[in-house]
């Protein structure tokens, strides 16, 4: 057994850096970060304020790396964070907290709140307090090789019928192509027309592609931990098949946490750069549209449609623009959101909450805040380009018995290719 | 010690010394900050992280309209204090004599309205912490001494100024003991903000430049 | 000198100044302390009625400007007839006797008029290794004012240097110069500064002390009525300091606009004197109207108050050459700070442990 309180503390000793110490050093207290955080403006409840969060890390800092901190604690005025600090913690960073990062857009003196949130995450996890959803989505990821735990034979059954349905060919562990493509786990077995869409549009653009067997889940919950460690397992175990295939370039599913997974994280949390490059996936449609490879003729859709951005893909990822040419491209009556793009709601399920039981009275409070911006456009249909954020509004809408229809993304676009095909 | 006494010590050592501690303070918190590193960035950028650093320090000068209801009285005092700082006359005939070049000042009137919009917003700002839930979780107790020690300056400042009490020489010499308290407490309590603003947006905005998201 | 009783209604006969005259003096004097009207009146009968009073004048380490500023009036006034009206029993610069007559002269004074005689000092008092460094027929300042302020009534002092130490107390202030009242605490001391006084300010308060007692002082022990008000709050530049246009230098455009000389060093905020009211020479001018700021004479340390040139809101002392230093201890003492930091943070990277999937099978029991 190595985790512990004494583990927790290290690890986030060992994680506090410069930007770290800088944030503590500027925040002014002024709890203006409370007015971008859905936990606090759907609640009103003050413990939510994204910074308020972090004071057992802000203590430490305060003792650790600066010299009045270490008289004070000298001579007993601070006191040592205790298990209990950590446990309440838990509340506050794993199950009230999609990291969805909007905080980190509004503070006054720029800290960058859940950059941090993530390091107290990984001290929580390291002191044992991770919550036991995402310990088990984690060993089942890097066990089994998908965090729902099905085995490898899943997609390759997938994969044969959705060959089956479109007549083509689709390659596992094909080496040399243009790209290798990973999948979330809900794209696998939920939304899994994802497959056969995109088998569709690259044949039409002349692109060749891959799956790999040895690793296809793009999800990783080591990163919901903040723990880099077993983060890092699974790409590793990404790296390596990419590697051996020797393709170019890999493609991020939609899923926004899994793109900064593999996009942002991967590189650092190995500690290497990649040999290949990475792209979310409407990246890469949104090249082909430019390089004019995505053919179609077919009308645009009038009927009204809105996006929702996925907070790890737009927001943290820089993924903002490609969308929305996409949408432009299918729609001639795309409506944003009030506050879209780097600025958008998120829809709650992020960061892991989604997945976690205790949560499901809270994610329903603080869906309001994306049920009004919908309510508010009047829309019957929303994109979006996240499998979570997909499951988090479906689930949402229904509760709040809105007609409104969610779709993916690649989906949408692969219809869009589709109708022109059959016309 | 008399008043004439009082003010020429603090023009004079209380000043130096006040300075010393300020600067010295301010080098030993920046070694503090940047000594503990940051990690190298192995990810491909996708855009200019320098620019993404100026972009943010710039850009949240400018409040959020949005916010403009919770942060207002903020940016108020801190706007009314920038003005009244860098632009009194007496203020820049100070800084002259330290930095060795000057710049023009704003006539009088000016500075009175910035000087009370600028206690207009303290105060304000000061009954938020009790009001608005957010600010009062934030809340230490040494938030309300730091507020004390920046609104000392500028209300015997006022003071000063408009001669509304005693003896102006008096008042005068409070007045500049009050801004050397500030200097002191500066580098050691939130108030390093004012420096360190720049360090966070800078890796804030930076890291944002890089993914592209600004 | 003789002790005949004499009263000042025979002197200003004798001077052929009639008796209106003499009003309209009391009434300039009564008006400039503020008093009220009936005070010229009472001031006026009182005068006339008085008995000579014997003074005694002992200058110290001074410059006999505040004497030169007292006999130097244009023409000779009723002001300057105060003087002729009091028994000036010693007065080192302008009696006639000198060496041991003088010094006679002083004793008889002190003994004739044990208890009522006013003493007036120009000039500090220096006081290190026993005040060697001015002494007057042998005996040092020191010893001489303690002898003569023992029975005097009241104590004059005339002159930054006998109000506030002055020039002589100038740091590094080799004499070890001090007040009259550092030294003397047990009598009414009038404090009259500046370098020089203004002559009316003297007569007037000397006028006042005869006449209606020692009048109301401030915290420095000077007359509330000349000294009450601050340079800058009469001055006739202060128009141009409130729309905030200022001299930069003595001969650009603002100077020769007359604008507020703040910014060339004026200490007019913080001097207390009745020089923008009165004026020098007769009411002619005085410093700031003839183009210069004001320098701060009449109040404490004027001379250490870091250069008449430099603008009052600037450092005294120079903050900027500390810098440096400020920057070198604060980048060590960081130095040590960063160190130890680094420290801290290398001992936790090795201290924790890494995370295996291990952990993640752990029950939460
Ligand atoms: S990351 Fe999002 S959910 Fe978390 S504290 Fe910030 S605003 Fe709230
Ligand atoms: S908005 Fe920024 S400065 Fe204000 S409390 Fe939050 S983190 Fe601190
Ligand atoms: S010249 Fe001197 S006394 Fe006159 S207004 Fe200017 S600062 Fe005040």
């Amino acid at each position: 057994m190595t985790t512990s309180l004494e583990q927790g503390i290290n690890t986030l000793k060992a994680a506090i850096d410069a930007p770290t110490a800088s944030y503590f050093s500027s925040c002014v207290h002024c709890g203006i970060c409370a007015y971008a955080c859905i936990f606090y403006t759907e609640t009103g409840e003050a413990k939510y304020t994204p910074m308020n969060r972090l004071e057992p890390m802000k203590r430490l800092w305060e003792q650790e790396y600066t010299v009045l901190g270490r008289l004070k604690k000298l001579i007993g005025l601070s006191k040592a964070i205790t298990q209990a600090d950590m446990e309440a913690a838990v509340e506050l960073n794993f199950e009230s907290c999609t990291t969805c990062g909007r905080c980190s857009m509004i503070c006054p003196v720029g800290n960058d709140i859940v950059y941090m949130i993530k390091k107290m995450r990984g001290a929580l996890t390291a002191a044992g307090l991770a919550p036991p959803e995402l310990k088990g989505a984690a060993v089942r990821a890097i066990e089994k090789g998908s965090v729902m735990g099905f085995p490898m034979e899943t997609l390759a059954a997938q994969v044969r019928a959705a060959e089956k349905e479109t007549g083509i060919k689709i390659n596992i562990d094909e080496p040399n192509v243009d790209y290798m493509l990973l999948l979330s786990s809900a794209e696998v077995v939920q939304f899994d027309e994802i497959i056969g869409s995109l088998a569709k549009i690259f044949k039409q653009a002349g692109v060749t592609w891959t799956f790999s067997s040895k690793a296809h889940e793009a999800a990783n919950p080591g990163m919901h931990m903040g723990a880099k460690d077993i983060e890092a397992q699974q790409i590793e175990q990404m790296v390596a098949a990419a590697e051996e295939l020797k393709v170019k370039n890999v493609i991020s599913p939609e899923c926004g946490h899994a793109y900064m997974a593999i996009r942002w994280d991967g590189p650092n949390v190995i500690g290497r750069p990649y040999p290949f490059k990475v792209f979310h996936i409407i990246e890469v449609l949104d090249q082909l549209r430019e390089q004019g490879k995505l053919k179609t003729n077919a009308c645009c859709t009038e009927e009204p449609i809105t996006f929702h951005d996925p907070c790890q893909a737009a927001r943290r990822g820089g993924v903002n623009q490609p969308q929305r040419n996409l949408l432009n491209m299918m729609s001639s009556n795309f409506v944003e959101m009030k506050q879209h793009s780097a600025c958008n709601w998120c829809c709650g399920g992020g960061g892991g909450v989604g997945s976690l039981e205790k949560t499901e009275e809270l994610r329903k409070r603080i869906f309001h805040r994306k049920k009004r911006q919908i309510d508010e456009l009047g829309v019957n249909t929303v994109v979006t380009m996240c499998a979570t954020c997909r499951n988090t509004l479906e689930e949402g809408l229904e509760n709040n018995s809105m007609d409104v229809n969610v779709i993916g993304l690649t989906e949408a676009v692969a219809n869009h290719l589709l109708k022109e095909n059959e016309s | 010690m008399n008043e004439v006494e009082l003010l020429n010590w603090a023009r004079g050592p209380g000043l130096v010394g006040a300075s010393f501690i300020m600067v010295f303070g301010i080098i030993l918190r920046l070694f503090e900050i940047f000594s503990l590193g940051k990690a190298k960035e192995y990810a491909e950028v996708r855009s200019s992280g320098a620019m993404g650093g100026i972009k943010t320090i710039i850009q949240r000068s400018i409040p959020e309209p949005r916010y403009w209801r919770y942060i207002g009285a903020a940016y108020l005092f801190h706007v009314g204090l920038f003005v009244v700082i860098f632009f009194f006359m007496p203020h820049i005939l100070m800084f002259e004599s330290v930095l060795g070049f000057s710049w023009p000042a704003l006539p009088n009137f000016i500075i009175d309205i910035f000087s009370v919009l600028t206690i207009g917003g303290m105060i304000y700002t000061l009954m938020s912490r009790f009001t608005n839930p957010s600010r009062r979780i934030m809340t230490v107790f040494s938030d309300y001494l730091v507020w004390a020690v920046t609104f000392l300056p500028v209300i015997t400042g006022y003071m000063t100024f408009h001669r509304f009490v005693g003896d102006y020489t008096c008042m005068l010499a409070i007045h500049i003991l009050s801004v050397e308290l500030l200097m002191i407490v500066l580098p050691f309590s939130k108030l390093s903000h004012s420096f360190s603003f720049a360090i966070s947006r800078w890796y804030t905005g930076s890291a944002f430049g890089k993914r592209g998201t600004l | 000198m003789t002790k005949k009783t004499h009263r000042l209604s025979d002197e200003l006969q004798k001077h052929g100044i009639s008796r209106r005259s003499f009003l309209k003096f009391c009434t300039a004097m009564a008006s400039a302390m503020a008093l009220p009207p009936m005070a010229a009146n009472v001031m006026a009968e009182t005068l006339e009625k008085v008995q000579r009073q014997s003074v005694i004048w002992l200058s110290f380490q001074e410059c006999t400007g505040c004497t030169e500023s007292l006999t130097r009036s244009h023409k000779p006034s009723i002001e300057s007839l105060i003087f002729d009206f009091i028994s000036l029993d010693y007065h080192h610069t302008l009696q006639a006797a000198s060496g041991d007559a003088a010094e006679l002269a002083r004793e008889q004074a002190m003994h004739a008029h044990k208890g009522k005689y006013i003493l007036i000092v120009d000039g500090s008092i220096p006081t290190k290794d026993d005040g060697v460094y001015s002494t007057i027929a042998g005996m040092t300042n020191l010893d001489m004012l303690k002898e003569v302020a023992k029975d005097a009534a009241a104590i004059v002092s005339i002159g930054t240097c006998a109000a506030y130490g002055g020039l002589p107390k100038a740091a590094p202030n080799p004499t070890g110069a001090q007040s009259v009242s550092e030294i003397i605490k047990d009598k009414p001391i009038i404090n009259i500064p500046g370098c020089p006084p203004i002559p009316v300010v003297m007569t007037g308060v000397l006028a006042h002390v005869l006449t209606l007692g020692i009048p109301e002082l401030d915290s420095h022990g000077r007359p509330v009525a000349f000294y009450g008000d601050s340079i800058h709050d009469r001055c006739y530049r202060r128009p141009f300091y409130d729309q905030g246009l200022f001299a930069k230098s003595f001969d650009d455009d603002g100077a020769r606009k007359g604008w507020c000389l703040y910014e060339v060093g004026c200490k007019g905020p913080v001097t207390h004197n009745a020089c923008a009211t009165l004026k020098w020479n007769n009411g002619t001018s005085f410093p700031i109207q003839s183009g210069h700021g004001c320098i701060g004479c009449s109040e404490p340390d004027f001379w250490d108050a870091g250069g008449f040139y430099k603008a009052l809101s600037t450092s005294n002392a120079e903050p900027g050459h500390w810098a440096g230093v400020a920057l070198g201890a604060g980048a060590v003492v960081g130095a040590a700070a960063a160190l130890a930091n680094r420290h801290s943070h290398k001992q936790a990277e090795s201290d924790k442990t890494e995370i295996t999937l291990d952990d993640m099978k752990e029950s939460d029991a």
